[in-house]
């Protein structure tokens, strides 16, 4: 793995990626939109929310919604646990929590790895993934922010 | 030009500042006050602005500016006197000197035809713009001087200069130091003093001044940059300018041990350089000498002058506070937000550790609970504070209205005053800011729509002029804004049958006046049929009806048949912070602020009246009101099938129409600190924003009057008209 790395860092540019893992599969996110990374805390629901929109929390006083992204791919809600985290992300100016199982890396990914992400799979959850790689046995899914909250909320912003 | 200039923001700024002196000083003038002071600062308000605008190469805005000063001058002059009709126009000016200044200020084509217009009703005071004099104006280029303009005998560049304040210079607290200072920047500079006025120690009056200078400069520049120094003297000195050849004449020159040969030798050897002409160019020939006379008297002795200059500086003081300017920074407002954000967190932390504090079960007396206690309430004190930082008096948002109502009467020919009270009342800042499009919308209306024309006013006994009366003031912890004209009053059958042609109410809808004037602010009431040169703009009452309530506001109408129409617009006076109620709704803590709810009860079973399945009305001494179950509203859980374990909270909106509210039950009632759902997620119906309770969780906080239209806008529109109206507005929405 860390040859296949280094023979690959001199084709490309590497991305800094937040690996996390949620609904058995592993994702990741640029880490430059993370914010900070903290553990589960109860959120406040709204209501007429989104399914997957589990509620606001505060962040040192600002209100942050939490997105619940297992039922963002169309899973069931996420399993109650201790090891739950929430990774507090800027989108924009905008800043989101996305609730997560566990993170489990950071890595380091030259351009070039990242594949377009075949055309398959349902809507809901392909729309999301901006493009995939190999990470030793895992295939890491790339998450497109913009698209994690729908549009006409994020335009009431 | 690029607005990232930080030199071009604080003009722009400064603009804003001088713009608002000169406003009050026009309506000074137009309500009869023609002292010289009033002139002068409109004089010295647009002067300062045009100065500013050659600073930056802003030619329309200098040429328009000249000429509205030398209109101003002549007036200042006493060759004018301030006539209605020179009012009137003097007021147009200040306006589009106004626009000319936004437009510039947004990189904005300015409206060069307004302009032309503007000029032309100007020149018709002053006779035609003189082309000579445009041009120097507007290009501030260096022009070569031609010395045959009667400056000629003592060569270019060489002044005599006699200056001879009056007591009033040092009342004002000007310092004659400064000024000659300010003419030694232009040039080689020999001053004279002339003390021979001083009388005897005991005739002497320690207030006035019995000191005049002669001086002698020496410079490339123009007449016009030595009068500039002598700007803001002006009318309170004698002073007389002349090119040095004249000034042999000049009796204070006759102390000047000063080797004129000499000195036209070296100016002489100067002339050939290119000097930037004066303004006065074309004035310059006839006038050589230019004198403001004004009472001049002698001199004090140095000492004297001294103590004088220390008590008018303490005058100076009074009179400043008087006029309301007082001692002030400008902050930006985002340093302002932040210190907001951060009291707010503070005041949020402190509950915190109260609540820890309550968990540990500590005595009340103790060291630590008492030491709290002084914390909440210093911190308490530093949030009133700050908020008070935010605060603005709501006085410039008044006086744009001034120009809203002439521009408005201009434009539909009806003859309109507006008359303000209370504009020293303090507003949040943001408040003001948003407030500025409704006030604006409600004042065109009522001269509009309002007001009756003049020949009608006469025929019906009225002054032909109608009244605007515009009043703020703070009511029971809120400000309430007041529009009232004193028009016709709402013609209600006319208001009724066009809510009925445009379908918004049923035909047959039996409505009481109140809920007629209420249909105004109705979404589609305000259209094409009744468009006038101000209305049909697309915007309805209901946009303003929005607008304030999205400010946490409400709006109330109340109209008489001839007496007119009055708006009382109530605010909150901030927007950080709220008192309110928290509730308990299907397991989760809610905020109902408390300016909506009239009284809380917890009815007995019999006063439930269900209409169907799921709807009920309660019965509150005798009326029926329509109950809204909040946690059902808010999609939290299904309708209750019995809503008598719940706690009913009546609220009243805009209308003064109830709703029961349903809620579980009530906790608390406390000031809650307002957070912004908006900013990160969005708006929600029935929710005005959110804030964080001292355990850190955050809480929503209700809007009433939308959650209840939302509810009918699902509900069956079987209660009668209210609904039924309520319905269709949200529909429209």
């Amino acid at each position: 793995m860390q040859q296949q790395l280094e023979q690959e860092s001199a084709g490309g540019r590497h991305r800094e990626l937040v690996a996390f893992r949620a609904a058995g599969q592993d994702f990741c996110i640029d880490i430059m939109a993370v914010r900070e990374i903290r553990g589960w805390s109860p959120a406040t629901s709204l209501p007429h929310a989104p399914d997957f929109v589990c509620g606001v929390i505060n962040l040192r006083g600002s209100v942050v919604p939490i997105v619940d992204l297992s039922v963002r791919l169309g899973k069931g809600p996420l399993q109650q646990s201790e090891r739950n985290v929430i990774i507090i992300s800027i989108i924009d100016t905008q800043v989101i929590g996305i609730l997560v199982e566990a993170v489990f890396d950071i890595l380091s990914v030259p351009e070039s790895a990242i594949q377009e992400t075949p055309d398959v799979g349902k809507e809901k959850a392909r729309s999301l993934i901006d493009g995939i790689f190999t990470e030793g046995e895992r295939m890491v899914r790339l998450i497109d922010l913009d698209k994690l909250l729908p549009q006409q909320e994020k335009s009431a912003a | 030009m690029a607005n990232g200039n930080d030199l071009l923001d604080t003009f722009y700024q400064e603009c804003e500042d001088l713009l608002v002196a000169m406003d009050e000083g026009l309506r000074e003038l137009s309500e009869g006050e023609s002292d010289p002071e009033t002139i002068n600062a409109i004089f010295r308000a647009v002067h300062s602005i045009k100065g500013g605008a050659g600073a930056f190469d802003l030619t329309e805005l200098v040429r328009f500016s000249h000429r509205f000063e030398t209109l101003l001058d002549e007036l200042r002059a006493g060759r004018m006197t301030a006539e209605e009709d020179l009012i009137e126009v003097l007021q147009f000016s200040g306006d589009h000197l106004g626009d000319l200044v936004t437009a510039a200020r947004n990189g904005e084509e300015s409206d060069t035809e307004a302009t032309e217009r503007n000029l032309g009703l100007i020149n018709k005071f002053l006779g035609p713009e003189k082309s000579s004099d445009e041009e120097v104006e507007i290009e501030f280029e260096p022009v070569s001087f031609d010395f045959d303009l009667g400056l000629a005998t003592g060569g270019a560049g060489r002044h005599a200069i006699t200056f001879r304040p009056t007591r009033d210079v040092y009342q004002l607290g000007h310092e004659p130091f400064r000024i000659l200072r300010e003419l030694a920047e232009l040039g080689t500079l020999e001053v004279t003093l002339d003390a021979s006025e001083v009388p005897t120690l005991d005739d002497l009056d320690p207030e006035e001044n019995y000191l005049s200078w002669s001086i002698l400069l020496e410079t490339e520049s123009s007449d016009q940059a030595i009068q500039e120094v002598f700007e803001f003297v002006d009318g309170l000195c004698t002073l007389e300018i002349r090119p040095e050849g004249d000034a042999a004449e000049g009796a204070a020159l006759d102390t000047t041990p000063f080797d004129l040969a000499a000195g036209s030798g070296v100016s002489a050897a100067t002339t050939v350089e290119p000097v930037p002409a004066p303004v006065e160019v074309a004035a310059a020939p006839e006038a050589p000498v230019v004198s403001e006379p004004t009472g001049s008297e002698p001199a004090p002795p140095p000492a004297a002058a001294e103590a004088a200059q220390a008590a008018d500086a303490r005058d100076k003081q009074g009179k400043q506070k008087a006029k309301g300017s007082n001692a002030s920074i400008r902050v930006d407002l985002e340093r302002v937000d932040k210190l907001v954000n951060v009291v707010g967190e503070l005041v949020i932390h402190q509950a915190m550790l109260f609540q820890a504090l309550e968990n540990m079960r500590l005595s009340s007396g103790s060291e630590l609970a008492t030491g709290l206690d002084e914390l909440s309430q210093l911190s308490r004190e530093i949030q009133e504070s700050v908020m008070a930082i935010r605060a603005q008096q709501i006085k410039p948002l008044f006086q744009r209205m001034f120009r809203i109502v002439r521009e408005a009467g201009a434009a539909t020919g009806k003859k309109a005053v507006l008359e303000t009270a209370g504009e020293m009342t303090e507003v949040d800042t943001a408040v003001i800011e948003k407030l500025a499009d409704p006030l604006t919308h409600m004042i065109r209306n009522a001269v509009d729509h309002g007001l009756e024309a003049p020949d009608k006013r006469v025929q019906i006994g009225k002054a032909e002029t109608g009244t605007i009366r515009l009043s703020a003031a703070h009511r029971s912890g809120r400000v309430a804004i007041t529009i009232a004209d004193d028009g016709a009053g709402i013609n209600r059958p006319k208001v009724k049958s066009i809510a009925i042609e445009k379908g918004l109410i049923p035909a047959d809808a039996d409505l009481t006046d109140a809920e007629i004037d209420n249909l105004l602010f109705l979404p589609g009431f305000s259209t094409a049929s009744e468009v006038s040169a101000l209305s049909g703009r697309g915007v309805g009452m209901d946009v303003v009806k929005n607008a304030i309530q999205s400010l946490g506001g409400r709006v109330t109408i109340s109209s008489r048949p001839n007496e007119g129409t009055s708006f009382l617009v109530s605010l909150p006076l901030t927007l950080a912070v709220l008192d309110g109620m928290v509730v308990e709704v299907a397991g989760h803590p809610m905020v109902i602020p408390i300016t909506a709810i009239v009284e809380t009860l917890k009815p007995p079973k019999q006063d439930f009246h269900g209409l169907d399945s799921s709807d009920w009305v309660l019965s509150v001494r005798g009326t029926y009101v329509p109950v809204v179950d909040v946690g059902a509203a808010l999609g939290f859980r299904t309708a209750k099938d019995d809503p008598t374990n719940s706690v009913v909270i009546i609220i009243e909106d805009e209308e003064s129409s109830r709703t029961a509210l349903l809620v579980d039950g009530i906790q608390d009632q406390r000031q809650v600190v307002i957070k912004s759902l908006e900013e990160n997620y969005g708006h929600i119906d029935g929710v005005a924003a959110a804030t964080v309770f001292g355990d850190g969780r955050v809480a929503l906080i209700l809007d009433p009057s939308s959650l209840v239209e939302q509810i009918s806008r699902v509900g069956d529109p079987s209660n009668g008209t209210r609904i039924a109206m309520e319905e269709r507005h949200a529909a429209t929405a």
